[in-house]
């Protein structure tokens, strides 16, 4: 294993083994083409042995590419290493010829990434993705390579090992997959393992299930982590060290315990201060009385039995009953496949819901045709996730907010005029109505969406986790904006999110879903602060960082749990 | 799964119908009469009414397709107006020379274009890939019959590396077979060729983007392994659908090919029937490769699921 340590690197030891796992120093990365960017711009870092190292910052600021680099896996037709060095254990990866890199990969280096869903090869069953990894480095018998696939997938703890070496990705749920992911990571033991936002795309529980999993087998196998994310609470939980980047640089470094009280620089102090708290905002006085949604016994159920097919249904959503007042912001949060969305998508009869009714300011439209839904519509507009692919790309800003209204009648000039209006409101200017979406930053393309579905000026908006692709200070930014918009225009809205902190930030009313159905509703002080029920407790639980202040760089009041904190004020390993 | 299968040779008995319907009535409203072909330039009014009524022509149309389809049904598909011999032997007789340059053509077609494919996903936007993009168009662009006389020009006559035409069967030996089948074979492939590595290429630079193929290096993982293994089976979906409707181009092809190297086969006979308005060869050739597709599809579609275990039926 230590064939390859060279004597004479400033990082080694007397003894000749490197003291770090991983060097990087002076990375400069830029885009190929007659006029290259600058992608990372003198990037220096490292990680010790058996450290856990986190590389925050928001998207765009390098950190993927900073572990692309590592790994040899940059997209060559569109980046290229300038200069700068990169050592694995002592071994320099740049200079290492395709052949060596390849055997680097997973027995010195592994990397595990954001998309659990997408970063397993759908057509390959799990046994053969782990044991092509055995097959390509190793020269163990098959017998060998079925015992160690088999105890590998005991340690990342996946259940009913036999039938999961047979399934195929799409079989698993997404934590799952997950694990697989690590197991396939760290079957040959790497020194080194880069996490790419590994839990960004799971639930809460989800997520902190991965990372204790994750914190043991390091422990276990002394792996060093390089743990790449934009969460903050993550961060807390449980990184050694932090870098923080920006702009492709590193702006701050140190233990975790002085980067989260004593930031140095505006850019740390800034992000911390975007983390939404998760304690419950002082409750709202009401404003009107009047209800603009109500629904009853609302139950959806996909593939009812019918003459060709028999069997019971998926049960999506089941005797919803919520009621939401004009100017009021009403969440429903839960975990993946809970339903929330299910809801979201037959209040706004995206979809037909099989049973119970939706009053929209008292008209009921739970069953009425595609017709007589028709003047309902424009009462009721959706925010959609991903403002990247709600927005039609062809279309002018303009036009697409425009569309609405002209369907209702009305005329083109008048209605391009509401839409420059509407966006100074949602704060772009004016001039932004005849560009693309394309021109616009992540946040920008969610105020234009924004504007889009106030044209036709609705009782009801529903945002489908509207916020939760985009950064935390600009997720911040269009909290703030929402919560605005509201109280100037008395629009009712219902919020959909899996985000406890957010929904703890803009919501009035709180509904816990879980397999379809409501086990908590109540104001967000009562349901957040102290909810009733173990489901929503789980959930406030698995909310990382949730025994720090992040906004005061100071631990909350009262915590006393155990955690990274009371170690992490003690200087890094 | 057996019962997909079960419910798609069901649902292609209307196909049939309607081909069967279709291919009638067509012939019989194109202008020609066979009567007046076999009869020759000499004959008297009453010698063609004769003829006629010999071969049921002078009956009503609804008559004459009762009649054939009643005939179908128990597996006879008649006789040439011509040659008086059964449809079914005169398909018989002519049947190896064509399934031979069909399978030998969709051999070369897959060892030729899926690598080609490959290889310019693989090196796209290389010296490479514009190679099989300008291979690929020109295969495109030529018609069969040129493809023919260029290559039986350069290789029969002036290579003098194969035969200039006709068929040798495969039972005198595969090495004289081959011989005489590569050039039609060649020829037949071209376009085909094309077609495929063409679209092997766009699903294989979309299956390149995909994350997993980073997670295949990232393991380490040799190109080869990560091109073949991870990448080709996922976009085997979208080149099995091309290979299948691309079927309708091969049997086309082997109409004119067979001309070109004067191959005695099917679509030889084809040509000879439809110049002599013989309607039960006709008809019974036009229903044979209409079944053939329908038949090569629905295996297509079956092979999805062995392809990707994500396609259930």
């Amino acid at each position: 294993m230590a064939g390859d340590t060279r004597n004479g690197t400033p990082q080694a030891a007397p003894d000749g083994a490197p003291a770090h796992t991983l060097v990087i120093s002076d990375l400069v990365v830029e885009t190929r083409g007659r006029e290259p960017r600058r992608i990372l711009d003198g990037v220096s870092l490292h990680v010790a042995p058996g450290e856990t190292v986190c590389l925050v910052g928001e998207s765009g600021s390098g950190k993927s590419v900073s572990s692309l680099a590592t790994m040899g896996l940059l997209p060559k037709d569109a980046l290229t290493v300038r200069s700068g060095v990169i050592e694995v254990e002592g071994e320099d990866v740049l200079s290492a010829s395709p052949k060596r890199l390849r055997q680097l990969r997973a027995t010195r280096m592994s990397m595990i990434f954001q998309e659990p869903m997408t970063a397993l090869n759908p057509v390959l069953s799990i046994e053969k993705q782990l044991d092509e990894v055995l097959d390509a480095h190793s020269a163990a018998t098959g017998t060998e390579r079925r015992k160690r696939i088999r105890d590998i997938l005991e340690l990342v703890r996946l259940p009913d090992i036999e039938r999961m070496c047979r399934s195929f990705p799409h079989q698993l749920s997404g934590g799952q997959r997950q694990r697989v992911m690590i197991a396939m990571a760290l079957i040959l033991e790497p020194k080194l393992l880069i996490a790419d936002e590994p839990t960004t795309a799971l639930d809460v529980t989800t997520q902190k299930a991965i990372l204790e999993l994750v914190a043991d087998i390091q422990k276990r196998l002394g792996t060093s982590v390089l743990f790449i994310t934009h969460d903050m609470g993550v961060v807390a939980d449980i990184a050694d060290r932090v870098y923080v980047m920006r702009h492709g640089r590193i702006v701050e470094d140190g233990p975790i315990g002085s980067i989260l009280r004593e930031p140095k620089k505006d850019y740390t102090r800034d992000l911390l201060a975007s983390v939404p708290a998760l304690s419950p905002r002082p409750a709202r006085p009401a404003t009107s009385a009047e209800i603009v949604l109500q629904t009853s016994q609302l139950t959806m159920v996909y593939g009812r039995p019918s003459f060709f097919r028999k069997g019971e249904g998926t049960v999506a959503a089941k005797d919803i009953d919520l009621v939401l007042k004009r100017g009021r912001t009403l969440g429903i949060v839960g975990e993946s496949g809970s339903g929330k969305s299910t809801v979201a998508r037959c209040v706004m009869r995206l979809l037909d819901p099989t049973g119970g009714s939706i009053r929209l300011r008292n008209r009921e439209i739970a069953d009425v045709s595609r017709r007589a839904l028709r003047p309902h519509r424009k009462r009721m507009q959706m925010i959609f996730q991903d403002p990247n692919r709600s927005l039609n790309p062809r279309l002018t800003v303009g036009e697409s907010i425009i569309e609405g209204p002209i369907n209702y009648g009305v005329d083109p000039d008048s209605a391009r005029n509401k839409a420059r209006s509407l966006l100074e409101t949602v704060g772009l200017p004016a001039d932004a109505i005849d560009r693309h979406p394309h021109q616009f930053s992540g946040g920008q393309r969610q105020r234009i969406a924004i504007a889009r579905a106030l044209a036709l000026e609705p009782d009801l908006l529903v945002a489908d986790e509207a916020v939760s692709a985009l950064d935390v200070s600009v997720q911040a930014q269009v909290l703030d904006l929402l919560d605005d918009l509201q109280a100037r225009l008395g629009v009712a809205l219902l919020f959909i999110t899996h985000d406890l902190r957010v929904a703890a930030q803009i919501c009035d009313e709180v509904a816990v879903m879980q397999k379809g159905r409501i086990v908590e509703c109540g104001p967000t002080g009562e349901v957040l602060g102290n909810p009733a029920e173990a489901y929503t407790r789980q959930l406030i639980d698995a909310a990382p960082g949730r025994f720090w202040d992040f906004p005061n760089f100071r631990p909350l009041a009262g915590a006393h749990e155990p955690s990274r904190q009371d170690v992490m004020v003690e200087p890094a390993r | 799964m057996l019962a997909y299968i079960l419910r798609r040779i069901l649902a292609s008995i209307p196909v049939m119908i309607v081909v069967a319907l279709f291919i009638f009535l067509l012939l019989r409203l194109t202008p020609g009469d066979p009567a007046a072909i076999i009869a020759g330039d000499m004959a008297t009014p009453a010698q063609l009414a004769e003829i006629r009524r010999n071969l049921g022509l002078d009956q009503p149309l609804l008559t004459q397709f009762v009649t054939w389809s009643g005939q179908l049904l128990t597996g006879d598909f008649g006789q040439s107006l011509i040659s008086r011999t059964p449809v079914l032997t005169l398909i018989g007789q002519r049947l190896e020379p064509t399934l031979s340059l069909a399978i030998v053509s969709m051999i070369m077609t897959l060892i030729l274009s899926i690598p080609m494919g490959v290889l310019a996903a693989w090196r796209h936007r290389s010296l490479t890939d514009s190679a099989v993009m300008a291979i690929s168009v020109l295969g495109f662009s030529i018609p069969i019959f040129v493809t023919g006389y260029i290559l039986i020009q350069v290789f029969a006559i002036d290579l003098k590396l194969f035969p200039v035409q006709g068929f040798t069967s495969i039972s005198e030996g595969i090495g004289p077979f081959l011989q005489r089948i590569f050039l039609p074979a060649l020829a037949l492939a071209t376009i085909y060729i094309a077609l495929i590595a063409r679209m092997t290429r766009a699903a294989m630079l979309n299956v390149l983007g995909e994350d997993y193929i980073r997670t295949a290096r990232a393991k380490g993982l040799s190109e080869r392994i990560v091109l073949f293994r991870h990448a080709l089976r996922n976009a085997a979906v979208p080149i099995l659908t091309v290979i299948g409707t691309g079927f309708a181009l091969m049997i086309s092809g082997v109409v004119v090919t067979e001309s070109v190297f004067n191959v005695p086969g099917l679509g030889r006979l084809t040509v000879d029937a439809i110049l002599a308005r013989d309607y039960p060869v006709i008809q019974a050739l036009i229903l044979l490769t209409s079944g053939i597709y329908v038949a090569v599809n629905l295996l297509i579609d079956v092979s999805y699921a062995f392809m990707d275990p994500r396609i259930r039926y």
